[in-house]
């Protein structure tokens, strides 16, 4: 019978990223409510003190792959590793992050089991014995409740969703012979960010702009409160389309779906398509001078008012909040 | 070349979503439908690199018989040929049943490079692309802004959390498509005259020899949890409002 929970963790650089955490702790419930195991999968290359970490957090075995060929993370190596470790320990449960590398490669090891998967989910549990899986669909407009008919039941955990708890268990490590058949993708080269700023799909606080900013140099106030904040800047489809901001900000059915602690809207009437993309944070704040926009709808505070008076004093609001 | 590019019809971006009482689906009654908005990044990569590189675009989409209006969009834009995967057993198909219809179907025709969009806006699995990589047993570039082509394989830019990635890797491959790849072109009315005219082969699963049972299965689907009721935040000037909210988020909800 397929027993134990298992974990992909994702590290970059020798260091795991907070998902894994997450992952953990989501895992270490459902281990707990069906009398299983929580096991880890760990890949790269000279990684192996990481295991540690991952004990802290719940998970009592881990699985590492120590091997050159597994450092930068190539979809095809990592499919192989973690796919086998999945079916040689007969997996019952295996948790993704839904990172962009946690869906690249949960979909490849989905599909070598040849199992079913549930992306980017808010929320999972087990129902006899066996995973169910919550998700948004239609970015967010409806949810679905997913269940698996194939073992492992497989679901990739939208992060910043699942709070990481610390709970000390073993963290074992058993070490896994790596052997992985012809790659032929090569990562050419890794191109940091040098902004410093979180990713939006990481970040805590979101300070958001859309037409109502007027123009790309107006997002400097956004700037200032960010900075302030410790937050990162996004923007609406309708600011992006225009040029104002990258459209690696943009948030969105379209763009990116978020979940930080604070979402602050400014000027974003919010278009459902908009909506879609923010409406599972945690807390929403809307500027907006017009009082009827649907953004309200969504927000937990609301400010109708000129966003460009509103933001700086905010900002300096927070500042003497903060000092 | 031999192009490929995987298209699915969804509903419009701005449609409302309304939850059938059973919650056994969506109303899709009222619904506008569209192509996906990344599988027409895809498209018109398929396209640009067949008119850089000579050869032709096929069109492939499971769907139903609705769906060939999304095929006949393609076809329109430019791409050549369509093949239609239509059958009811198909209806509820998951992430895997998808990828194995396609794959089956794209098996029988030569192929150098296929797209699909990183993800459709209805399911929001993303799944496809990679599992369909998977059954052919040929790499995936999944999430690409940037494509060079390069003979007989490709230099992608993928974007990740806080970085970008350059990737290189032999065809054929399957590359899905993120916002940022290209700016999709708009039929023509000629392109609509003549997509009228281009072949479609439509095939249903026993055609294609695959199993239409479904791994991972939405046992039920419900509105989003309502949010409370929210606060408008008062005061006599901007000043005051800001402060207020700036106590408010410190306080009541303690997220700064």
């Amino acid at each position: 019978m397929a027993k134990g929970v298992f974990v992909i963790a994702e590290q970059r650089d020798g260091a795991l990223r907070k998902v894994s955490f997450e992952l953990a702790s989501a895992a270490r419930k459902l281990a707990d409510q069906t009398g299983n195991e929580v096991s880890a999968i760990l890949l790269g290359s000279g990684i192996e003190s990481l295991a540690a970490e991952l004990g802290k957090f719940g998970v009592d075995k881990v699985f590492v792959g120590d091997n050159a060929a597994l450092e930068p993370y190539v979809t095809e190596a990592h499919a192989q590793v973690v796919a086998k470790i999945l079916k040689d320990n007969d997996a019952l449960i295996a948790l993704f992050g839904a990172s962009v590398q946690g869906k690249d490669l949960s979909a490849r090891v989905a599909a070598k089991l040849a199992g079913g998967l549930a992306t980017d989910c808010t929320d999972v549990k087990v129902d006899g014995g066996k995973l169910v899986a919550i998700r948004p669909m239609y970015a967010g407009k409806c949810f679905g409740e997913v269940v698996f008919n194939t073992t492992p039941g497989m679901a990739s955990l939208r992060p910043n969703v699942f709070p990481a708890v610390e709970n000390a268990k073993a963290g074992a490590v058993t070490k896994v012979d790596v052997v992985i058949d012809a790659v032929k993708s090569k990562v050419l080269e890794v191109q940091k960010d040098t902004s410093g700023k979180v990713d939006l799909t990481e970040a805590n606080i979101i300070v958001s702009g859309g037409r109502g900013m007027k123009g790309p140099d107006e997002y400097k106030i956004l700037e200032e409160l960010a900075d302030v904040l410790k937050g990162t800047v996004g923007a609406s489809r309708a600011a992006v389309d225009a040029g104002w901001r990258p459209q690696k900000d943009q948030v969105g059915q379209t763009g990116k779906v978020v979940s930080p602690n604070l979402y602050i809207a400014c000027g974003i009437s919010g278009a459902i398509q908009h909506l879609a993309g923010m409406s599972s944070s945690k807390c929403i704040v809307a500027i907006n001078k017009d009082a009827e926009a649907p953004i309200f709808t969504k927000a937990d505070f609301g400010v109708v008012d000129d966003l460009f008076k509103v933001v700086p004093e905010l900002t300096t609001a927070c500042k003497k909040l903060m000092a | 070349m031999n192009i490929i590019a995987c298209v699915k019809q969804v509903p419009d971006t701005e449609a409302q979503i309304k939850v059938k009482a059973d919650g056994s689906g969506i109303e899709d009654g009222q619904i506008k439908w569209v192509m996906n908005p990344y599988d027409e990044y895809g498209v018109e990569e398929a396209l640009r690199l067949k008119e850089k590189n000579g050869g032709d675009v096929t069109i492939v989409s499971v769907g139903p018989a609705r769906s060939m209006e999304t095929i006949r969009t393609a076809l329109a834009m430019g791409a050549d040929k369509g093949i239609h995967i239509c059958d009811a057993a198909l209806d509820n198909a998951d992430a895997f049943v998808t990828a194995s219809a396609l794959a089956a179907a794209i098996k029988g025709i030569p192929y150098d490079i296929i797209f699909c969009g990183q993800r459709a806006i209805d399911d929001d699995s993303g799944q496809v692309g990679a599992m369909l990589a998977e059954l052919l047993g040929i790499p995936q570039l999944t999430l690409v802004t940037k494509l060079d082509f390069a003979g007989s394989s490709v230099k992608v830019i993928r974007p990740i959390e806080g970085a970008q990635l350059s990737i290189e890797t032999s065809l054929p491959c399957v590359v899905t498509a993120q916002k940022g790849l290209n700016e999709p072109r708009y039929a023509s009315l000629p392109g609509i005259m003549k997509a009228k005219k281009k072949p479609v082969d439509v095939k249903n699963a026993a055609a294609l020899g695959i199993a239409s049972d479904v791994k991972a299965k939405v046992a039920k689907v419900v509105p989003p949890p309502a949010r409370a009721a929210g606060k408008i935040i008062c005061g006599d000037d901007a000043a005051q409002k800001a402060a207020e909210l700036a106590r408010c988020l410190r306080e009541e909800a303690k997220v700064i």
